[in-house]
């Protein structure tokens, strides 16, 4: 009971140390690869993890405090994409192969005389910038508020997320959608008159990205150790119960929801420029899935543990899709089984109970550590 | 009694014989076309185009050599002494010289002793229309049935007199059908028929009611007014027949996709009703079922061709077997360490389905496996304006004659029973004595051998390939999610509801978006009702 009452600092020891190693690669990665010791190729793949990683702990919010497994989030980071990669595609302008200043090259292949008004405004950064926030929040609003009023919980929303995903994808591989169909959106030239191409605007966007990690990751921390962190925890642990004690659960379940789901659009804003493409298969419902398992994989609950999972997973399936395609599937099959039975807390929990453990050891009270720590 | 019943259909015969014979003398008949053939040599244009009607209307089929080969201009005739003939080049600038009616070879002349009977575009159609009349008398009649098939597709007015000339000898009932048919095409099309026969024409066109007949109606032109608005009428008729065929066809189309959903359902809906569980592996277990099918055809195809059709026969309970021992050990080696832990669950199997896919990707390849249809499940049959192809309507009753078996399990066998005691309370029936980790590797067994009969049914109508289990999935989820979990009339109402639905949405907005319009409605309705149509009522549900 005393715990609970008090007041947790928004950055802990261990809060502070991932900042720290944020801060270390936003600068140090730049500087290796000045110095030749990075190829440039790694600078963009570790941008890319850095989103990943901010997707992770976007999830880890979700799932990992308030109990809802969406195992459609890969929509939300793919509306945040293709919000930047609609910016990135006016941008490009009468550079493209038809030379058409306001139809993309895809619109003019398909005969389309002028552009659909949900294109309107996308030439603008900042509105573009705005809408890969606005609309995974309004989709996760919409969604959210029908689905939690009517108090669908568990593996059923579980499922309809994914479904949700599913239709998604299904609509944005249709051509008349307007969103470059099977294709998707590609062959971007510069961000705010920065060369996509250019080593610079890489490094740039890489260390944008390290931002946003860290940014986010203050965010869901101020969120986790307020007083709504609280009780969002309670929806997780015994909805009815809260519920009962006066809470409107609905409003914290939905307030996570649209913020994890922002939190995702930018993650996949800043994901579009460094890969250079986004098409519909973002929308995959194995993909909503990979991220679930990279929140499980780092421990749940933590936020750090699911940015460490996300980067882990990612980084092996570089190598492993590179010496042994045939050999992946396997490999993240048997993490799910693996995780799921012997590390139900993560590499994160598997470290607190290695650490306990030690302390143990030298016959100090792990509880009493912890809360003078 | 049996014997007088043989010498009775032997006497049937022997007279239907006796029909096919023409009553008058070959020899006679001979002589005359003969006579015809010679008035080719020295003719001009229109003196052939004479021989050739008066060919046509003798409705002999001796005939049709020679018009063949007037048609392609291959008939001559000798100068020495007018005899028509067939030529064929032969080496040398020199002709082998055949008799036109029975093909007997005569002599090979130079080329400049003979002279050839020209024919321009006027003619060949004339040959045309006489050829397409000739072949309506052909013995065979199949032949005799293409024959008036195309000549309703290309209707040629000048052959009325020959068709009226078959449709009189005509004794097949159905032959005849399809010439009258033809008939009619012909009389809408001819300028000079007259009014009686043109309204006759288009009663039977509007009796007749399919898409062709009505092209048939709406290429008429003419100046009577009762004419055109009987036409008109027969347009509208036929406008509605075909709508209301058009709905049949759309509910028999989705009568069919739900019965695939079924059957890829049903096992997803016990596993999750009666342990709470959602098995992502179930759609590689379909996946498996249908590669059980290739293995099993291939090794027919290798070792005995002659049971081909038997294959499915064979596959099918190995295919349950298969798909049954995968899910008792995915049961026993992953999901009974999670119970309790439905979020879990759902991704360890998530994991199992990627291992599943993967090993048959490195076992089969990765393309696509072909599995053939037995004989008795290909082709289609018309009924009214509906297609059915056989595959599609095994399928249904395969589905029914599974989901009414599984039915059968669940009432009737002590199995069934325990199942849908640990369903309704798991505690309790433990407390009863019933042993619930069994039950559960049963339960989760029978539900993947259905998945692996599953598998065995979309070989028939779908690519085999490692992707088969995932293109189901989501939409076996929205069947169960919609119907209600643990209930097997919910599955059922919920795949054919789904699979309707879908395919009368599909002519609006095309299948994908008819497939995303579904998904969205079924997230709305999840709404309304959470545990879908047919929900388990009491306490035990929001354990």
């Amino acid at each position: 009971m005393t715990q609970a009452l008090v007041k947790r600092p928004l950055l802990n020891t261990r809060g502070i140390i991932f900042l720290c190693v944020l801060a270390a690669v936003a600068f140090g990665v730049p500087y290796l690869n000045g110095a030749g010791a990075l190829p440039d190729y790694a600078v963009s793949l570790i941008g890319k993890y850095l989103c990943f990683a901010l997707l992770a702990i976007a999830l880890d919010l979700l799932w990992g405090y308030c109990g809802i497994l969406s195992l459609g989030h890969g929509a939300f980071f793919a509306l945040g994409g293709y919000a930047m990669g609609m910016h990135l595609m006016r941008e490009i302008g009468d550079r493209g192969v038809y030379a058409n200043p306001d139809l993309p090259d895809f619109m003019v292949f398909l005969n389309w005389q002028e552009l659909p008004w949900f294109w309107w405004g996308f030439d603008m950064f900042w509105f573009a910038a705005l809408m890969a926030l606005f609309v995974p929040g309004l989709l996760a609003f919409v969604f959210g508020w029908f689905a939690f009023r009517s108090r669908v919980t568990g593996v059923y929303l579980s499922i309809i997320t994914q479904a949700m995903t599913y239709a998604l994808m299904l609509a944005f591989f249709r051509n008349e959608m307007g969103f470059g169909g099977n294709n998707g959106l590609t062959d971007f030239k510069d961000v705010l008159g920065f060369d996509l191409q250019s080593q610079d605007t890489r490094i740039g966007l890489m260390m944008l990205s390290a931002l946003a990690v860290a940014i986010g990751f203050l965010i869901c921390r101020a969120v986790v150790v307020s007083k709504a962190g609280k009780v969002i925890v309670s929806v997780r642990d015994a909805e009815s119960r809260a519920r009962f004690l006066g809470y409107r659960v609905e409003g914290y379940k939905l307030f996570v929801f649209v913020l994890s789901g922002m939190l995702a659009g930018l993650a996949g804003a800043l994901y579009t420029p460094q890969v250079g493409i986004i098409n519909p298969g973002e929308f995959s419902p194995a993909n909503s899935i990979e991220i679930v398992i990279w929140v499980a994989i780092g421990g749940r609950g933590t936020l750090i543990g699911a940015a460490i999972g996300a980067i882990l997973i990612a980084a092996a399936k570089t190598v492993l899709t590179g010496l042994y395609p045939e050999a992946w599937l396997f490999v993240l099959g048997g993490i799910f089984v693996f995780v799921t039975i012997f590390m139900p807390r993560g590499v994160l929990g598997v470290w607190d109970s290695m650490v306990d453990e030690m302390w143990r050891l030298r016959g100090m009270n792990p509880r009493e550590r912890r809360l003078k720590a | 009694m049996l014997r007088m019943f043989r010498s009775v259909i032997a006497f049937v015969g022997l007279l239907q014989l006796a029909m096919l014979v023409p009553a008058h003398g070959q020899a006679n008949d001979d002589a005359a076309l003969r006579g015809e053939i010679a008035r080719l040599a020295e003719a001009d244009f229109r003196g052939v185009e004479a021989v050739v009607q008066s060919l046509a209307s003798t409705g002999d089929p001796a005939v049709t050599s020679v018009l063949r080969a007037l048609r392609s201009g291959d008939v001559y005739w000798r100068k020495s002494d007018k005899l028509v003939v067939i030529g064929e080049k032969a080496p040398g600038r020199s002709l082998l010289l055949t008799d036109p009616l029975t093909g007997e070879e005569i002599e090979t002349v130079k080329k400049r002793e003979t002279k050839k009977v020209k024919v321009n575009n006027t003619l060949r159609n004339a040959i045309d229309a006489a050829l397409g009349g000739l072949t309506l008398r052909a013995s065979d009649p199949a032949i005799r049935m293409q024959a008036a098939a195309q000549m309703f597709a290309k209707p040629e007015p000048k052959a009325l007199p020959a068709l009226d000339a078959a449709i009189a000898a005509e004794s097949d009932p159905d032959v005849a059908s399809a010439m009258r048919d033809a008939r009619a095409v012909l009389i809408l099309k001819s300028s000079e028929a007259d009014k009686a026969d043109a309204l006759d024409a288009i009663a039977r066109m509007v009796a007749r009611g399919d898409a062709e007949a009505r092209n048939a109606l709406a290429s008429i032109t003419s100046d009577d007014a009762e004419i055109t608005e009987g036409a008109a009428l027969g347009i509208e008729k036929i406008d509605t027949s075909l709508r209301y065929w058009g709905y049949g066809q759309n509910i028999w189309q989705g009568i069919s996709l739900g019965s695939v959903l079924l059957l890829a359902a049903i096992g997803l809906a016990i596993t999750f009703g009666v342990m709470g569980v959602i098995n992502m592996a179930h759609g590689e277990l379909v996946m498996i079922g249908a590669y059980t099918t290739f293995a099993v055809q291939e090794f027919i195809r290798n070792s005995a061709p002659g049971l081909f059709d038997t294959s499915l026969f064979i596959a099918a309970p190995l295919a349950f077997l298969i798909a049954g021992t995968v899910g008792i050990c995915i049961e026993r080696g992953v999901v009974r360490f999670l119970y309790g832990r439905p979020l879990e669950t759902l991704l360890a199997t998530w994991g199992v389905s990627l291992i599943l896919q993967q090993a048959v990707r490195t076992i089969f390849g990765p393309n696509n496996r072909e599995v053939g249809n037995p004989s008795f499940m290909s082709g289609a049959f018309e009924l009214g304006g509906l297609t059915i192809t056989w595959n599609r309507l095994w399928i249904v009753i395969f589905a029914l004659v599974v989901f009414f078996a599984l039915m059968f399990v669940l009432k009737r066998t002590a199995l069934g029973l325990q199942m849908r005691a640990v369903t309704q309370n798991r505690a309790m029936a433990a407390d009863m004595g019933i042993r619930t980790g069994w039950v559960d590797a049963m339960t989760f067994g029978l539900g993947a051998g259905i998945a692996g009969l599953a598998g065995v049914a979309l070989s028939q109508i779908d690519n085999v390939s490692p992707n088969l289990g995932q293109s189901y999935i989501v939409d076996s989820f929205m069947v169960v999610v919609f119907g209600g979990a643990g209930n097997l009339w919910g599955a059922l109402a919920g795949a054919f509801t789904l699979g309707i639905a879908n395919k009368f949405l599909e002519p609006f907005s095309g299948a994908v978006l008819a497939k995303v319009l579904v998904l969205i409605f079924i997230i709305l309705f999840i709404q309304k009702r959470p545990r879908g149509l047919f929900a388990l009522k009491g306490r035990a549900v929001d354990a």
